[in-house]
């Protein structure tokens, strides 16, 4: 094929000299076999420093040799592609790793044991405990901030697809879109300054309140899209039999997309569920186990993780329960996706492409 | 908030006799039902308005509290002593270390995101686009203090290579240069919040080159482009708006991170022109690090950097949004 | 330069649906030949296997051969870039590079290829937009955009634009089905002189602009729903205008069916 390819070149202006499809694997391997040689040789020990010659020989080899073969352009081509490839493959990279380290360190204390006890006669260096405290304070908080966050955010979004014209309806269509970039730790001060004023200690739905905050333009914005999918004949054949718009907004709008807006509800609060920094300023933190969210420091599961990092000196205990409260997270917030995701599938409008 | 006019629109079906004795109730509106509900919708979306006002009234009245007492200049000294007295603090060092993380994690994160978002949509085999969509998807779902975990403790301790190799290559510059400290330092951060940022602005690219109509691609096709030359003449000067607006929504949460920050930086209230050595502060970070031991007075200055970054990220998210809008195509970023 | 298109035994298939089945015809170099049939016949399918743009399709390949001057487009080492480069295409929609100017968009493919001096550019810019009509609408505003032209004016832009690399072949699918009648007839009467330069094959659903612009006609038709298209005859124009050989191909254009 390739004697062909180079004789014909002169002849036809259809027959490019083209490499063979193994070329791209092939480099890639070349390049990974020398990159570690190089860094071998050289006594570099960090694997960043070989992955990274490596990914550098890959591009510029397949453009050397793509170029003398094939020409600039087919080069150019190879180069996009390839440095898309490494792209991919550098996303990739840390997502693994962080799973990978997650699972590994995880499962070292994570038992019924270290889920039903609290961190309460435990100092943070030495080992055992548990996070059952930080259960309950998680639970509590981002239920009470879904209580209140889901609905006004569905109403609101009900507001700007079902009656919103003028003025009103495009000033909070903005500020939705703003409240969106809100940094977390903003929020949370909102709710400080607050505290402050009324001279009052943390307790756990001081927290809620910012959380809800974090989650109302979440779930405005997933809902809007969900309304603006069901069909106006919809709408108006429910008006045409003259059922009121409320009722028709109760009985028929709002069933026809109820699936993809739980959906919403669910990622939204399980973004929630990982805020770390409104807790840490409002929740404050607490080994004990305390139920009232009403009253008194609560702890939380993502703060958990950040003052077992913190307070614990470099102990290997607390890092390892660091990373089995890390792990519980992942595993809720991953749950709450892949459950939002399927009702998302099962209830899909079945118009989408 | 007319009713009367949407009640009109569907046209009269004259075999139902029902339909106008419905039309004629619903047209006063004064159905309690329909009130209640438009005055529960539309309190709540006021309710967004108030709470929006509020974070800026009450965030700048407690900051006021505390920048008239401020001994130093709030914008311009180097140092954060909120305990003592006289009290002295300034938001220099932090307003810098937020501005070069953040624009670390964007040189990295926005290349490498177009990439993934064109991996996705033009490159990658069809069987392998769905699932590599998922995986980044999965990236935006961890948690930010997952993220500040593994940083400290698997990142932080990768970086000592890199960072002698920078120091060895590129310290002459000063930028790079490395006294072999703890690679705690704004550099670290970079690559951690560009890890972090990276999901959202491949998501909306992706969202907006799906959108590139057929028959751009075909054009270049057609005149003998390569995949790449497609790519140059009809998908990135197509997406080129969104992919703006996409980058300034990492960069609005690239300003806010607080725990992987707070995790990673070894921190101190000075600007150092290296990158690797550790040191520096964002607003961020500075809060939540100096909060535990702050008092009253030492939580209203916080909560006047708080206020600061919160106008920050403000014009970012708005300029995102202006552009966005602008563009009439290119239908939300809820991807 | 025009060339000349044989092709033999073409099937195409998207994934696992065959839309053409065993598809044998001869084009000849400088003249027009026209696809008629029905929708969904595959007329557009076997046009765009022409120049291997089925396959940017996901799922479609090809089976089959397609000579151009004796050269297969699918045999082994064949660039289908360079296949496109040779057998231009003009769209259904008129489809110009919407954040560039009309002298850019007729640039397009040639900077494509190379390094070209301004003022080569700027000669082959003015034969092209010349060659398409177009020139003297447009001479004064090289430099706007050019989605800011007539619906008309685009689809000369964009023959302009594929004539401007010099194709062998110029392939047309359903280029006025999306134009007025009056700008119809300005692309019909522009068919009529590129037929000089170039081998046209055009795909209309249009039997009287079939009959208007070219020598030949091709009819495809399909059994069934869901049963692949296939070439039923292919003829003079007049002939198949007259006194076709097939029924089936009476039937459609007496308006029978279809």
């Amino acid at each position: 094929m390739s004697t062909a390819a180079v004789t014909d070149k002169r002849a036809s202006s259809l027959r490019g000299a083209s490499l063979p499809t193994w070329t791209p694997w092939a480099i890639a391997a070349g390049s990974i076999a020398l990159g570690i040689g190089i860094s071998a040789a050289a006594g570099l020990h960090s694997s960043i420093q070989w992955a990274l010659i490596a990914g550098l020989l890959f591009v510029l080899g397949t453009y050397g040799i793509a170029a003398r073969v094939e020409g600039r352009r087919q080069a150019r081509d190879r180069v996009a592609t390839s440095f898309v490839w490494v792209a991919f493959v550098v996303a990739v990279v840390p997502l693994v790793s962080l799973i990978w380290v997650t699972v590994a360190r995880g499962v070292k204390v994570l038992d019924l044991y270290f889920l039903t006890h609290s961190m309460g006669v435990v100092a943070d260096t030495e080992p055992g405990g548990g996070i059952y405290h930080a259960i309950i304070g998680s639970l509590e908080q981002v239920g009470l901030a879904t209580v209140i966050g889901a609905p006004i955010g569905v109403l609101t979004a009900i507001y700007l697809v079902e009656y919103g014209r003028g003025r009103l309806a495009k000033a909070v269509t903005f500020f939705v879109d703003v409240m969106t970039g809100i940094p977390s730790i903003v929020a949370g001060l909102f709710i400080l300054s607050l505290m402050l004023i009324f001279k009052m200690e943390p307790f756990g739905f001081a927290g809620s309140l910012a959380l809800a905050i974090l989650m109302m333009p979440v779930v405005v914005r997933s809902t809007e899209e969900m309304l603006k999918l069901v069909p106006n004949e919809l709408r108006e054949a429910s008006l045409a039999l003259g059922v009121p718009k409320w009722r028709t907004i109760l009985k028929v709008v709002l069933p026809t997309s109820i699936g993809g807006i739980t959906t919403g509800v669910m990622l939204a609060v399980a973004r929630i569920a990982g805020e770390t920094a409104p807790v840490l300023l409002l929740v404050f933190g607490n080994p004990f186990i305390n139920n009232n969210p009403f009253e008194g420091a609560q702890a939380s599961l993502p703060l958990y993780i950040y003052q077992q990092f913190a307070n614990s000196a470099g102990s290997g205990a607390a890092y390892d329960r660091a990373w089995a409260a890390s792990l519980t997270l992942i595993a809720f917030v991953m749950i709450l996706n892949l459950v939002a995701r399927g009702i998302a599938r099962w209830k899909a409008p079945k118009t989408g492409r | 908030m007319d009713i009367s006019t949407t009640t009109d629109a569907p046209p009269p079906t004259p075999s139902r006799p029902t339909t106008a004795e419905g039309k004629r109730t619903a047209r006063g509106a004064t159905r309690p039902g329909d009130r209640i509900f438009l005055g529960l919708s539309r309190g709540s979306g006021i309710l967004l308005l108030v709470i929006m006002a509020a974070i800026a009234v009450f965030l700048t009245y407690r900051a006021a509290l505390a920048i008239g007492k401020d001994h130093g200049s709030f914008l311009t000294t180097f140092e954060w002593n909120t305990n003592v007295l006289p009290p002295t603090f300034g938001i220099a060092v932090l307003a810098f270390g937020t501005i070069v993380s953040s624009v670390i994690a964007m040189a990295i994160a926005v290349p490498v995101a177009v990439a993934i978002a064109l991996f996705i949509t033009h490159y990658a085999p069809r069987r392998m686009s769905g699932p590599v969509a998922y995986v980044i998807d999965l990236l935006a779902a961890v948690p930010s203090i997952v993220y500040g975990l593994w940083g400290a403790l698997v990142l932080v301790p990768h970086m000592n290579g890199l960072y002698g190799w920078l120091n060895d290559f590129f310290g002459w510059t000063g930028v790079f240069s490395w006294q072999e400290g703890a690679p705690r330092s704004m550099l670290t951060v970079g690559i951690l919040l560009s890890i972090m940022i990276l999901p959202i602005i491949t998501n909306v690219s992706r969202e907006v080159f799906r959108q590139v109509p057929q028959m751009h691609e075909e054009a270049a096709l057609a005149l003998g482009a390569t995949r790449w030359e497609v790519i140059r003449m009809s998908v990135l000067p197509f997406g080129r708006s969104g992919v703006i607006s996409a980058s300034m929504l990492g960069l609005g949460r690239a300003l806010g991170e607080t725990m992987a920050v707070a995790t990673v930086l070894s921190p101190s209230f000075d600007i150092q022109a290296s990158l690797l050595d550790p040191g520096g502060g964002t607003f961020a970070q500075n809060i939540a690090s100096k909060f535990s031991e702050a008092n009253e007075f030492g939580r209203d200055a916080l909560i006047a950097s708080g206020l600061v970054l919160f106008v920050i990220t403000l014009v970012v998210n708005g300029a995102a949004r202006v552009i966005i809008a602008r563009r009439s195509e290119y239908s939300g970023a809820n991807a | 330069m025009a060339k000349r298109i044989d092709v033999s035994g073409l099937t195409a298939y998207y994934g696992s649906h065959k839309a053409i089945e065993d598809i044998s015809m001869t084009v000849e170099p400088r003249s027009v030949t026209a696809f008629i049939g029905p929708s969904g016949c595959g007329k557009s399918t076997f046009l765009r296997t022409l120049n291997r743009m089925h396959e940017v399709t996901p799922g479609g390949r090809v089976e089959g051969k397609v000579l151009l001057d004796d050269e297969d487009l699918y045999g082994t080492g064949i660039d289908p870039v360079a296949v496109r480069r040779e057998v231009g295409m003009v769209f259904q929609r008129p489809n110009p590079f919407p954040t560039m100017s009309i002298f850019d968009n007729v640039a397009a493919g040639l900077r494509l290829n190379g390094n070209y001096k301004k003022s080569e550019l700027n000669d082959v810019v003015e034969k092209s937009l010349k060659g398409a009509n177009l020139w003297n609408e447009v001479k004064d505003r090289l430099n706007k955009p050019g989605s800011g032209l007539s619906g008309g004016q685009q689809q000369r832009l964009c023959i302009a634009r594929a004539i401007a690399v010099e194709p062998k072949v110029l392939l047309m699918d359903e280029p006025c089905s999306a134009l007025d009648p009056i700008s119809t007839l300005a692309i019909e009467d522009l068919i009529g002189e590129l037929k000089e330069r170039f081998t046209i094959v055009i795909v209309t659903h249009n039997m009287q602009q079939a009959a208007r612009v070219s020598d030949r006609t091709a009819f495809f038709n399909l059994a069934a729903v869901g049963q692949p298209g296939r070439l039923i005859e292919i003829d003079d124009t007049e002939r198949i205008f007259s006194n076709p050989s097939v029924q089936a191909t009476e039937d459609y254009i007496s308006g029978r069916f279809g």
